[in-house]
């Protein structure tokens, strides 16, 4: 006789306290496959854990954001924002499709020139650049974002002394209605710290000043919040032509369009509640068209979208380690991944599936990272079926900044997995390795040595 | 393990215990277990007869079980 599928026995409470606030079956619906790959063979094949990510997911992302905003306004372009995902192969990715570089640090400035994007094509933002920095950038004709008034007096004497015009934007910050304010980086408009530096430039005739900046937050939920900033950028923008009777060239909103993650603490699921890209197109859009700008002199739309882009792309394939019954009665399950390579479970309910099929039944849970500290928690509270030792899972919406914050800690980091479009998975990180983590170690002589 | 004599189970899961007035939902192989345990089986009986019917291994179901017992015992449904 063929013997039946076991499940671990489970017995739950239908009257102890509040249901579940995310009990739903789809919440929990396994996923078995990513592309038509099965989940079990990337983990055999790769190991677990494993970040995958879907080049059709990506490509289908960036596509339909292009559509949606160029359909709406006449000059949009898009740089991909390096710091969100900056695995080489998936830069290219957005590069094939028409992405511009955008990047923060020397780091991903390098990155970018190494992919291949022209220093023209590489917008320079951050607030920690240093005079090589800002020389190489220079040399390579990149626009340069400037954060603060050192960065704009240094580049004033690096223009002197190269004897060339940078192509410069300032960063703006602003008030939006949205809180906190994004006040750190950059010149506050309210205050007239924007048009301090706008003059400034304007009257060295060192720097060329092309563009304007702004960034307004990250995940952000309102979309009109985009409305008034780019209401605020158009107006320095249009401020400037009639004090200087220069033409700004492009207005860059940054990026920061939620992704479908769900907020630590939300009621409601982030598919149910996260805008739609159109949405934030359409303030942003509607605003600067309607902004009073002539037609020949409408700013080029720059876009550094992030999050939204690739979230939903990245999955992380893991295993069950152990189960726990926590003092409370919550079960508790161990997985073989934690907050190490999944920093975003400290802002995200992240969504996790069973890779296998189960019966209806749900145990209320909490998911445990491997880590030997207390602030391991993947999910503080989450219905799962009864998963045992061995057991897969997907978690989902972890393309975004997972991979580039990831901490090497107590263990090596594992391998990230790109399905091509032919549904054909390739190695594009390989699994850390020992001598990685090592190579840049140095023992000293009279160390070398020990005798136990 | 015994299960407090009065304690319902039905054929799909629900459990009811009329003595605090809780209910409970318990998925099929939960219910086989209450079932083997209300007909007086042995933890050992109830491995053997649980490995012999599903794909699985008697370790595997031994710590299942020591847990399963837990949550019947913590919700007062054995004696
Ligand atoms: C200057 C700048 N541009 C773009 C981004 C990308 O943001 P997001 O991933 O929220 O779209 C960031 C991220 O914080 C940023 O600081």
């Amino acid at each position: 006789m063929e013997k039946k599928q076991y499940e671990r026995p489970i017995i739950k409470s239908l009257n102890a306290g509040l249901m579940n606030k995310f009990g739903t079956r789809t919440e929990y619906a396994p996923m078995t496959h990513i592309d038509n790959v099965a989940v079990k063979d990337l983990i055999r094949e790769f190991g677990s854990p494993l970040f995958v990510l879907s080049e059709r997911k990506i490509r289908d992302n960036f596509k339909t954001a292009k559509r949606i905003f160029e359909t709406r306004y006449p000059k949009v372009q898009f740089a991909w924002s390096y710091k969100t995902n900056y695995i080489n192969a998936i830069c290219n990715i957005f590069h094939q499709e028409g992405s511009w570089a955008e990047v923060v640090s020397r780091f991903e400035y390098e990155k970018a020139l190494k992919n291949g994007v022209p220093g023209k094509k590489i917008l320079f933002n951050g607030p920690d650049k240093t005079d090589d920095d800002l020389r190489t950038a220079i040399k390579n004709d990149s626009p340069i974002h400037i954060d603060h008034l050192d960065e704009l007096y240094r580049l004033i004497e690096l223009a002197t002394e190269l004897k060339t015009k940078p192509r410069v934007a300032i960063r703006v910050n602003m008030d939006t209605g949205v809180y906190p304010m994004w006040d750190r980086f950059g010149f506050n408009y309210e205050n007239g710290q924007a048009w301090d530096a706008i003059n400034k430039i304007m009257a060295t005739d060192k720097l060329n000043l092309i563009g304007l900046h702004c960034h307004i937050g990250t995940y952000m939920l309102v979309p009109s919040a985009y409305g008034v900033a780019a209401n605020k950028m158009a107006d320095l923008a249009l401020g400037v032509k009639k004090r200087y009777n220069k033409v700004i060239s492009y207005i860059d909103m940054g990026g920061g369009f939620a992704s479908k993650n769900t907020l630590k603490g939300s009621m409601q699921l982030g598919v149910d509640y996260v805008p739609e890209i159109n949405q934030y197109a359409e303030a942003i859009c509607s605003t600067l068209l309607n902004a009073g700008f002539d037609k020949d002199e409408l700013p080029y739309l720059y876009l550094e979208t992030g999050r939204a882009l690739i979230d939903d792309a990245g999955f992380l394939l893991g295993s069950v380690i152990s189960n726990k019954r926590l003092s409370d009665g919550r079960r508790a399950t161990i997985m073989d991944f934690g907050v190490n390579i999944l920093f975003t479970a400290f802002w995200y309910d992240h969504k996790v599936s069973p890779a296998q099929e189960f019966g209806m039944h749900t145990e209320d849970s909490v998911i445990y990272g491997p880590l030997c500290m207390n602030i391991d928690v993947v999910r503080e509270n989450i219905s799962l079926p009864p998963l045992k030792a061995g057991d897969q899972v997907v978690v989902h919406y972890v393309g975004a900044y997972n991979i580039t914050q990831s901490m090497q800690f107590i263990a090596l980091r594992p391998a990230v997995v790109l399905i091509d479009l032919s549904g054909k998975p390739h190695v594009i990180k390989q699994k850390e390795s020992l001598k990685d983590v090592e190579n840049n170690e140095v023992m000293p002589d009279y160390l070398k040595k020990i005798k136990l | 393990m015994k299960i407090k004599n009065n304690i319902a189970l039905s054929d799909s899961g629900f459990l009811f215990n009329p003595s605090t007035g809780d209910s409970y939902s318990v998925n099929p192989i939960g219910q086989e277990i209450i079932r083997l345990f209300q007909e007086h089986k042995t933890m050992d009986d109830v491995v053997k007869l649980i490995t012999k019917e599903y794909r699985i291994d008697k370790d595997t179901v031994e710590k299942d079980l020591y847990d399963f017992q837990n949550m019947l015992q913590s919700y007062k449904l054995s004696e």
